[in-house]
């Protein structure tokens, strides 16, 4: 589903700040399966995640969502392929405060230009999936940290994206949280949904719906990891 | 549709966001609407005082001849009526007797006329409504003019003027014509001017001139001109309000400069998250734009209408005074609603517009940015 081809990153090129978190890089994403690349901080996953869901450009290199390069592709475009294939679960949940749990699971729609009365039916069938639907109308700052966790999954799915992006999901829940995430993740991975997931946490990479484990250090991939199951 | 769908799903989260930073917002709209408030006040006040002057002027003479000496004013003999009248154009010509009286006691100058068919007897006048306001002490019922023979001579007061003229007759005294001769010592066969009426106003142009070629020591001026004459004094009062008024407006263009230029950190990680999420550069700009045009809206109409009801409905009672004159005689009226479309779109296009553009500019840096940047910066 998503192929890189010998990506590098440098940020603040020419400068002297001048600093490269990704070397070369090439990689395989299969379509349907959960994957998880493993390594310490600062080791180059959230560059992987930000440029594999055309957050970023890689400074050098190829990118292929689904076969289409998407490396020179405009904003616009890019902005399009975001909303429609890429769901994201960001490590700090980056809810929009002020909000309630509904007005942010719609955000990611608005651009879409869908009737709202039918986004916010589609938001409300997935929080109530996600056991959220009683809080919908909750401002986002009175949510636990698990229930901030599954309002982020809520806003992710929205869109029905055909891959999930999650940056160290579980960096900010305990291990039962932690747990009933990978659950969902699973249930996502049944769906037929691809889960692409940066985290150093054991209990996710060693969690049993994971399918592939890649390790990354300094920028580098240092174990393409085989399919594990 | 799917596009007044995107637009409506914008501005949604335009109103969420700014009832989130109410009170900051608030205080942005309050005091961009002082602003504008204080500015269409100005416009409509000159405006109505402007209509005000056209309206009454409407019922006077075509045109006014004076006679010159010197470059000064001088009395107009009798005999230019005729010559006048005899003009092909001309249907009527009223001699009349007008001038100022300045009431020491009162600090005020009046205006004293004597109509050719004034109703009322010898000793008897009619006052506008600003003279019975301001003349001090009557003494008997009687006010008390002192004759240019030096004795004092007393007048009754038998009825006033209506109030809705009192742009213009405020300040005015009606008296029979021997009454002001005798009070200015003006010799009989002798007026101030000559009220000329030209029915076709085609000819205005034509009898002005033989006027000029019949009696070269004479100065028709032409209602047209008194009208622009009005309109000058109110502009160049209201240009005075204004330009009084330009330091508020300037302080607050500078806050709302510094407001919308500046986005915070909060704001521009909202904006990193939006991309993050699916919106383009265009999306982000559309509900920027979508919150200028709110507050600057929402501003500009609680500014109008605070401004009509001060200036319509109130009496312009901030300024009133700046723009009637500062005359001890200044006219009070109740200003009948006169707004120029073409003002009221310069003021929108002056105040609206700028706010709902510059509030683009921010945006635009933060949203042309990778999502990734804007939010790991």
């Amino acid at each position: 589903m998503i192929r890189l081809d010998h990506v590098t990153k440098v940020f603040n090129p020419g400068r002297p700040n001048e600093y490269a978190a990704l070397h070369g890089v090439s990689l395989d994403i299969e379509a349907g399966k959960v994957t998880v690349l493993r390594g310490p901080s600062g080791s180059g996953k959230t560059t992987l995640l930000s440029l594999i869901g055309c957050m970023a450009r890689p400074s050098s290199g190829r990118i292929f969502v689904e076969e289409r390069e998407i490396t020179s592709l405009p904003e616009r475009f890019l902005a399009d392929i975001r909303r429609r294939t890429f769901g994201f679960v960001f490590q700090s949940f980056n809810l929009v405060s002020g909000l309630s749990v509904l007005e942010n699971v719609v955000l990611p729609a608005a651009p879409l230009g869908e009737p709202p009365a039918v986004v916010r039916r589609q938001a409300r069938a997935i929080l109530d999936r996600l056991r959220l639907g009683p809080k919908a109308a909750q401002s986002v700052e009175l949510l636990s940290g698990g229930e901030k966790q599954r309002a982020a999954i809520a806003r992710a799915l929205i869109n029905s994206p055909r891959l999930i992006i999650a940056d160290e999901p579980t960096a900010q829940l305990d291990s039962e949280l932690s747990l009933e995430l990978m659950a969902i993740v699973g249930d996502l991975k049944a769906e037929g949904r691809t889960c692409l997931i940066a985290s150093h946490d054991s209990l996710v990479f060693r969690h049993p719906v994971v399918d592939r484990v890649v390790a990354v250090r300094d920028g580098r991939i240092v174990e393409a990891g085989a399919d594990v199951c | 549709m799917r596009w007044l769908a995107r637009q409506r799903a914008f501005l949604d989260f335009t109103l969420l966001s700014l009832w989130r930073r109410k009170g900051k917002n608030a205080a942005l709209i309050l005091a961009y609407a002082l602003v504008v408030f204080l500015v269409a006040s100005v416009m409509f006040a000159v405006r109505a005082l402007r209509t005000e002057a056209a309206n009454v002027l409407a019922g006077t003479p075509e045109l006014i001849v004076q006679r010159m000496l010197a470059g000064r004013h001088e009395t107009v003999p009798e005999s230019y009526v005729a010559t006048v009248k005899a003009i092909r154009g001309v249907s009527r010509v009223t001699p009349r007797l007008w001038g100022y009286y300045f009431n020491r006691a009162a600090g005020a100058t009046y205006t004293v006329m004597a109509p050719a068919g004034f109703a009322h007897g010898h000793g008897e006048i009619v006052v506008g409504p600003g003279v019975a306001r301001t003349w001090l002490s009557p003494v008997d019922g009687q006010y008390l003019f002192r004759t240019v023979a030096g004795d004092s001579a007393g007048f009754v007061p038998v009825e006033a003027l209506p109030e809705d003229t009192e742009l213009v007759s405020g300040d005015l005294i009606l008296m029979s014509g021997a009454d002001f001769r005798r009070v200015f010592g003006l010799p009989e066969g002798f007026y101030t001017d000559l009220a000329v009426s030209v029915p076709n106003e085609r000819e205005l142009e034509t009898v002005t001139e033989k006027i000029q070629r019949a009696l070269p020591d004479t100065r028709p001026i032409q209602r047209r001109e008194l009208l622009r004459t009005y309109a000058a004094v109110f502009d160049w009062r209201g240009g005075y309000v204004i330009v009084l008024l330009s330091g508020a407006g300037l302080a607050f263009f500078i806050f709302a400069w510094d407001r919308a230029t500046g986005l915070s950190a909060e704001e521009r990680r909202e904006i990193g998250v939006l991309k993050a999420l699916g919106w383009d550069t265009a999306d982000v700009l559309s509900m920027k734009l979508w919150e200028g045009l709110t507050i600057s809206l929402t501003a500009f109409l609680l500014g109008l209408i605070a401004a009509y009801v001060h200036v319509f409905l109130a009496g312009a009672g901030l300024f009133a005074q700046a723009l009637k004159g500062w005359s001890v005689l200044a006219p009070r009226l109740d200003l009948t609603p006169a707004i120029d479309p073409t003002e009221l779109l310069s003021l929108f296009f002056l105040t609206v517009a700028p706010y709902a553009v510059i509030t683009l500019i921010p945006a635009w840096r933060a949203a042309t940015t990778d999502p990734d940047a804007v939010m790991r910066g």
